[in-house]
């Protein structure tokens, strides 16, 4: 089966000399929910940008479904949908039209373009909207109308940019629910984002993309594996006085009811309740101080900066 | 592509423009109204009576194919210019980069939108001449030609520069100091007989200068210059034009980084 997309040697050298790209190979297969996280400059959005025709490159090869983009780029592109990070469509057109005329620049036939139109505008909540005028939709309609614009027709690989930067928690959800269906139905999804619980919560495979460089690039289980320890916070529901040590862990209480702990890979969790039950402390709640994958994020841009 | 989904996509950004200038009829179709009734009021009727004749015809019917011309000339331009380069500043030309439409027909929508609405305004402007004065067609065939080549060509120079713009004061500074100056001594007032040699040598150089004069020849069957010379190098240049815009949309980091 061939990979939903294949990047090798992809090497970006912009006009003022500075090289976003330093030969990055990536394949992402079929079906696949993955992630391209990297900090800001890190040659992400660059990737995208060749991978969508919007930059050139300057070597490499990227194909999609096994369509090369500088050989077969009409089929190439039939395949790909773009949500880009930055909105992109005519503020005074309407929502409909957008729609459609997206559609029409894929060679859909106006009747199916319409009624491909009226099914997304419909799932994604815009139905109400579609004769209202971009420039007036809230920042959360826009990203839906980037969206429903970039699934028209209907393409096997979808490449969102940040899709959900700047959206509410409640959106950001349901957009969340929505990827997670396409993705069930057979839509191939890559994603770039800056919120790590996004890509731990929906992405199978992650890469990392630093200078330039591919950091890592693995089984979103397998990088989490990877996590050396994790500092939960305990909400106690009496304050604890004089916090007994425990041997091997680092226990520090925070505030008046709320206690932290740090467990080493190989250490439990059931060792901690039971020394506290036992000077009477008792647990009402407990969370992660960070998210996982944040932690092992910061650890391996920083070893690459090193 | 196949041939079906080229002209869909076509036929998309063709509707996309037409739909664009006529929900913005106050600032497209109607000024050209105005300033062509203008021009033929003041220049046409009442200094045009005191004139007499121009190369035989009278004064007002003379000015009738320059003046139409001109707002053919300014309406297909500024048609391509604005809305091009409106599509490159608010980034919605990515719609139709990431999409599979080639350059030819992308180049070929922008450009039918901006010649249609040159032409609309050519219709426009004939019929309020015709309270004016009445004009009969000397050959139909050749005012077709010339009038669809010239909203053509400058359909296309107005999207060159719409690709080198970067500022919306850089889509007017050629028609401002270029087009307008160009226009104006094109002979669409005048006949260059009137003009000393060396003002007509100089006009030679005038490309609008061979569109008014081969569109008066269609119409009033008088003309200055060549007509065939005149046809073929504007066939030429829409060529030579075509191929920079093809090649600006392929290859211009303007367009692509």
């Amino acid at each position: 089966m061939v990979p939903a997309l294949a990047i090798t040697g992809l090497t970006k050298t912009y006009g003022n000399g500075f090289t976003a790209l330093k030969g990055i190979d990536l394949t992402v297969e079929q079906g696949d929910f993955f992630a391209l996280l990297g900090p800001n400059g890190a040659g992400k959005s660059t990737t995208i940008g060749i991978i969508s025709s919007l930059i050139q490159k300057t070597a490499g090869s990227v194909s999609v479904f096994g369509c090369n983009t500088d050989t077969q780029f009409s089929q190439a592109k039939q395949y790909l949908g773009l949500v880009p990070q930055e909105f992109n469509f005519h503020v005074f057109e309407k929502v409909f039209d957008i729609v459609v005329n997206q559609a029409g620049y894929y060679g859909l036939p106006k009747s199916q373009a319409v009624s491909r139109t009226h099914e997304l505008l419909k799932q994604l909540d815009l139905w109400d909207k579609r004769d209202t005028q971009a420039r007036m939709l809230s920042g959360g309609m826009k990203r839906r109308l980037m969206i429903a614009r970039a699934l028209v027709h209907k393409p096997k690989l979808l490449v969102l940019d940040e899709p959900t930067a700047g959206v509410d928690i409640e959106l950001r959800r349901s957009m969340w629910e929505f990827l997670q269906r396409i993705n069930r139905e057979g839509t191939t999804i890559i994603l770039t984002t800056h919120y790590l619980e996004e890509a731990e919560q929906l992405c199978r495979n992650i890469a990392i993309i630093n200078d330039g460089k591919i950091a890592e690039n693995t089984n979103t289980k397998e990088l989490l594996k990877r996590v050396d320890s994790e500092v939960f916070i305990l909400d106690c529901d009496i304050q604890p006085n004089a916090l007994p040590p425990l041997a091997g862990y680092t226990l520090t209480q925070s505030d008046e009811n709320t206690l932290e702990v740090e467990v080493k890979k190989g250490q439990s969790l059931n060792t901690v309740f039971h020394h506290l039950s036992q000077h009477a402390i008792n647990i009402t709640s407990m969370r992660n101080k960070t998210n996982r994958l944040e932690e092992l994020f910061v650890k391996l841009v920083n070893k690459g900066a090193a | 592509m196949n041939i079906q989904q080229l002209w869909v996509a076509y036929a998309t950004l063709v509707r996309k423009e037409i739909k664009r200038f006529t929900r913005i009829w106050v600032q497209t179709l109607l000024p050209p109204v105005i300033t062509m009734s203008l021009y033929f009021i003041i220049f046409g009727k009442l200094i045009g009576e005191r004139i007499g004749e121009m190369s035989g015809t009278p004064y007002i019917t003379f000015v009738v194919p320059g003046l139409v011309m001109m707002a053919v000339i300014n309406n297909s331009y500024s048609n391509v210019v604005s809305s091009f380069f409106s599509a490159k500043f608010n980034r919605s030309i990515e719609e139709l980069q990431v999409s599979p439409t080639p350059s030819s027909v992308i180049i070929a929508g922008y450009i039918s939108g901006g010649a249609l609405r040159g032409l609309l305004i050519g219709i426009i402007v004939t019929t309020v001449s015709f309270f004016f004065t009445s004009v009969a067609i000397h050959n139909v065939f050749i005012t077709l030609v010339v009038i669809i080549l010239a909203a053509v060509l400058f359909s296309l120079a107005g999207f060159i520069n719409a690709v080198f713009a970067n500022s919306f004061d850089d889509i007017s500074i050629i028609p401002t100091f270029v087009l307008t100056p160009l226009t104006y001594l094109g002979g669409v007032f005048y006949s260059i007989d009137m003009l000393p040699k060396f003002g007509q040598v100089l006009s030679q150089f005038n490309p609008i200068l061979y569109l008014v004069n081969s569109f008066r020849y269609g119409i009033l069957g008088i003309s200055d210059i060549n007509i065939g010379a005149a046809i073929t190098g504007l066939c030429l240049m829409v060529v030579a034009l075509y191929s920079v815009c093809w090649y600006l949309l392929e290859k211009s980091h303007r367009l692509k980084q």
